[in-house]
């Protein structure tokens, strides 16, 4: 069964907040109806939103670190919003495991949020009916736009492809293969909600290259012969021929 | 948690409506055995109604904490998995049996249903009440389970807390027919004040009980299942609001760690001492019970704004700066 999630490289991920304003401007154009906020122009404005951008100091200076941290739903495979809502608003779809609201069964009771231990729901003061990440659901399957924009909003704007989407339970997809590889995890584990949306973890990059792996100390023929070292006061035509 | 009022007051009034009810009915299966002199119907016909008017009065409540309150009515589709839903079928249900069982002794209408071998007469409203009886439990029970039943909540997600909403709700209740009872049947005072002191005698372990347990606790989540990052030292530098958001109002009490502390024992002492003292004093002055009752609901209050704010949720490890 297909269970579409976001996978996040905290890795690249620079906090620019693109994929929240991206987010936000394709989820309040929709048919759906705007992501309302309150005050946008004062000096406590608040709204609604699917997506945030957090940022943690991790250690002391001066040996910290920042961390950028996007949230959003992580549509769970067990998702605890769902069985508390009295409506039938809350549901999970079964074909893509996406969790939705439905604004128009909705009764605004908030018990939903109550029963997320991420916080990934809001509000939406204005309409008064609870609101969520939608993976972009009206436009993952729009067959109007090009293939290649057929991801949510978020994912196409990231500048540097820290969102990777796709579905979690096919072990060939780039999303399944970089938690595989990367050391991909899961937010607050110990509540079994088994999150379908996953992190990558910050890792070091460096490169260290070793003298064996200039001079090949196998050497399996015998035919490497050691590097040409010309004389040090010698013209040299390597800067012309490196390339 | 922010403590919505709508909520207080749902819960403390419905409490008391159920509370009084399962009063009168106790006061009835004893006279239907002996052990009490049977009441006019009147008693029994017009205390149903005063329960009846606080359940209509916390249902009023509940409406104002929706935000869309005219679609109420879908509220009541989920009751397979959600404990919400449930309380919202059983809450009409248990008011129209209470609504019947008033009118069953108003209007005297209390035809046999059988005659048990022993000659015990069982009528109308003796059936009518038995239902309305395990009703009152089994909402006692869905208001409780929708606190308890949330697992991120460990204040809350304990038997303790269907406990205590059962004997909070019955020593109000109780308390409430004692005081209906001083001027409407004065023979029967000593009853109803001698099981709403027992009542509230329990209620106090009840809730001392779970205050012990949630001061124990010890969180589940951390800052480092949070955000997935071992080191032991992680502060939130942004939440990615400036201006707030739903997740800092609805999950935030906002009054200082002082307020908290004093309203502990400010509810320990209007809910369950004061009561206490004015039940005993009750017993030879009846008119000191309506200031029992009303004294007790107005720490009800208190002790109801406390389960709310005491409760914190693992959402605000990702909303620290609040």
């Amino acid at each position: 069964m297909t269970q579409l999630a976001l996978v996040i490289d905290l890795n690249v991920c620079v906090g620019c907040h693109a994929c929240v304003t991206s987010c936000k401007e394709w989820n309040t154009s929709g048919s759906a109806g705007p992501l309302c906020d309150e005050r946008p122009y004062e000096a406590d404005p608040t709204g609604t939103f699917f997506n945030r951008v957090q940022t943690f100091e991790i250690g002391q200076f001066p040996h910290s670190e920042t961390l950028h941290f996007p949230k959003s739903c992580l549509h769970c495979e067990d998702p605890p919003c769902v069985p508390v809502c009295p409506t039938g608003a809350s549901y999970k779809r079964k074909e893509d495991g996406i969790v939705l609201v439905d604004y128009d069964k909705c009764i605004g009771c908030k018990y939903c949020t109550w029963a997320c231990p991420y916080g990934a729901r809001e509000f939406d003061e204005k309409q008064k009916v609870m609101k969520k990440c939608t993976l972009c659901v009206d436009r993952i399957y729009d067959q109007s736009l090009a293939e290649i924009d057929r991801k949510p909003s978020c994912v196409k704007a990231c500048p540097t492809s820290a969102r990777l989407f796709g579905d979690i339970h096919d072990p060939e997809s780039a999303v399944s293969q970089a938690i595989r590889e990367d050391g991909g995890y899961a937010l607050m584990p110990e509540w079994g909600t088994h999150p379908a949306n996953h992190y990558l973890p910050r890792r070091k990059t460096k490169l260290k290259i070793h003298e064996d792996e200039l001079e090949r100390a196998d050497n399996p023929l015998k035919v490497d012969g050691l590097l040409p070292k010309p004389g040090k006061g010698e013209s040299s035509m390597d800067d012309a021929s490196a390339w | 948690m922010k403590p919505a009022f709508s909520v207080i007051f749902l819960t403390t009034l419905l409490g008391a409506g159920q509370g009084l009810f399962l009063a009168l009915f106790t006061h009835q299966s004893y006279a239907l055995f002996g052990l009490l002199p049977m009441q006019s119907d009147a008693f029994y016909g017009y205390g149903s109604a005063i329960a009846l008017l606080f359940l209509a009065c916390g249902l009023v409540a509940s409406f104002f904490h929706l935000g869309r309150p005219e679609r109420a009515w879908r509220s009541a589709t989920q009751w397979r998995t959600s404990w919400l839903s449930r309380e919202v079928i059983v809450l009409p249900v248990f008011m129209g049996v209470v609504f019947l069982f008033g009118v069953s002794h108003l209007a005297g209408y209390r035809p046999e249903i059988v005659t048990l071998p022993s000659g015990l007469l069982i009528d109308l409203s003796i059936v009518i009440g038995t239902i309305g009886t395990l009703l009152a439990f089994a909402l006692f029970i869905c208001t409780g389970m929708i606190y308890a039943c949330l697992r991120f909540l460990r204040e809350w997600n304990s038997p303790l807390t269907v406990i205590n909403y059962i004997l909070l709700g019955g020593s109000s209740g109780f308390i409430l027919a004692s005081f209906y009872a001083a001027s409407a049947a004065p023979s029967q005072t000593h009853f109803f004040v001698g099981w709403a002191i027992i009542i509230t005698l329990l209620a106090f372990v009840g809730r001392a009980a779970s205050l012990v347990r949630n001061a124990r606790l010890k969180p589940k989540s951390t800052m480092q299942t949070a955000i997935g990052v071992k080191h032991p030292h992680i502060v939130q530098r942004s939440m990615g609001a400036m201006g707030g958001s739903f997740n800092t109002r609805e999950f935030f009490h906002g009054k200082s760690p002082a307020f908290l502390r004093a309203i502990k024992p400010a509810f320990l002492l209007l809910a369950f001492v004061v009561p206490l003292a004015l039940l005993a004093l009750g017993m030879t002055t009846p008119s000191l019970l309506g200031f029992a009752f009303a004294l007790q609901y107005v720490g009800l209050l208190a002790e109801r704004w406390f389960f709310f704010a005491q409760a914190n949720h693992p959402q605000n490890l990702y909303y620290q700066c609040v």
